[in-house]
């Protein structure tokens, strides 16, 4: 398996999820975390730009995370997965390597 | 910094506040009190039942004014001011009383 | 000397201050900081404003539940405010839309403004402080 890579900033107020993307080979997984987890959502500006990646990568975000900050689950987009503090450990022993982004 | 109630001990920080306030029993506010020379009455109590109810709602201790306002319109007038408040905790009832319901200090005490 | 429940009238002058919040809740320290200001400077009996914009608006977002994340969920502080009569809270509407969210989804009552406007309040006040 190709890299895991890790954002952690908003998609709102930095461009990390998009120099994420940017060095993403096909193949490669995004995982969102802390205000990363704000990429996830339907019904936002950047929903379309997450959408349009989901054809090359697997795109994970963390529950506890979305929990956190009062978004809900059912709001996430479509071909998300969502996973806990468990399943974030498995995906860094299922991929290759992990890049964390910050 | 800590304090022994019923043969538990409990830390606080070196002001006498409690350091978790999930901790705190009724014994702990009586124990305070008395280490400070005070006898706990029941009007003593209304107000540190309040205000564990304050911070139940809103996760802050409230600055005294907004104490004495909160005071006045679920107990009553007379004892919704600073006077009747200063009475029973006179170190100042955001500060004092606030320890006593194993509270943190409030933000922007005065 | 005067009793201590006599200073109960603060007299020093009191000031239109403005708090711009503009980052999400948890990610970095600011939001926890300004309303830890915002506070002070309630009781003090200052003019206080917020506004919140950009990720600001993910700060009074309902629901907030931090268990899982071993942090103080400070939202429901937010609800205090009024008791400190904080009354004046303006969310930006291009920052609501673009999110997704609407004021249903805020722990609080809030007017919604849009950038000409939230310029104009701007320009009304004394001291502004951005976080």
């Amino acid at each position: 398996m190709p890299m895991l890579h890790t954002v952690n900033k908003s998609p709102f107020e930095r461009r990390t999820l998009d120099t994420a993307l940017r060095h993403a080979v096909k193949g490669a997984g995004v995982l969102l975390i802390e205000d990363g987890v704000y990429a996830a959502f339907d019904g936002t500006v950047v929903a379309e730009k997450v959408k349009a990646a989901l054809a090359d990568h697997k795109i994970y975000v963390l529950g506890p995370d979305i929990a956190a900050r009062g978004m809900s689950e059912h709001h996430v987009i479509d071909g998300l997965e969502v996973v806990d503090y468990g399943g974030f450990v498995d995906l860094v022993t299922e991929y290759d390597k992990v890049q964390s982004w910050l | 910094m800590s304090i022994e109630v019923n043969g538990k001990v409990f830390e606080t920080d070196e002001e006498g506040y409690l350091a978790d306030l999930n901790q705190w029993e009724p014994d702990v506010a009586t124990a305070m009190a008395k280490e400070e020379g005070n006898e706990l009455t029941d009007a003593h109590w209304e107000v540190i039942n309040f205000l564990r109810e304050y911070y139940e709602e809103y996760q802050i201790a409230p600055a005294v004014r907004v104490l004495t306002k909160a005071i006045g319109k679920k107990l009553g007038k007379d004892k919704g001011n600073s006077k009747y408040l200063y009475e029973l905790f006179p170190y100042g009832p955001a500060k004092q009383a606030c320890k006593y319901a194993g509270l943190p200090k409030p933000t922007g005490c005065v | 000397m005067s009793e201590p429940w006599e200073d109960d009238e603060l007299d020093g002058p009191v000031r239109k201050f403005m708090y711009v919040n503009r980052r999400a809740p948890y990610g970095t320290i600011y939001a926890l900081e300004s309303l830890e200001v915002v506070l002070i400077a309630a009781a003090f009996e200052q003019d206080v404003t917020l506004v919140f914009m950009d990720d600001g608006v993910y700060q009074i977002k309902k629901d907030q539940n931090t268990d899982a994340i071993g942090v103080k969920n400070f939202s429901p502080t937010y609800r205090a405010l009024e008791g400190y009569d904080v009354e004046k809270l303006y969310v930006e509407k291009e920052s609501l839309e673009s999110r997704g969210l609407t004021t249903d989804d805020l722990v609080v009552p809030v007017q919604v403004v849009n950038n000409d406007q939230l310029a104009e309040l701007m320009e009304e006040q004394e001291v502004i402080l951005s976080f």
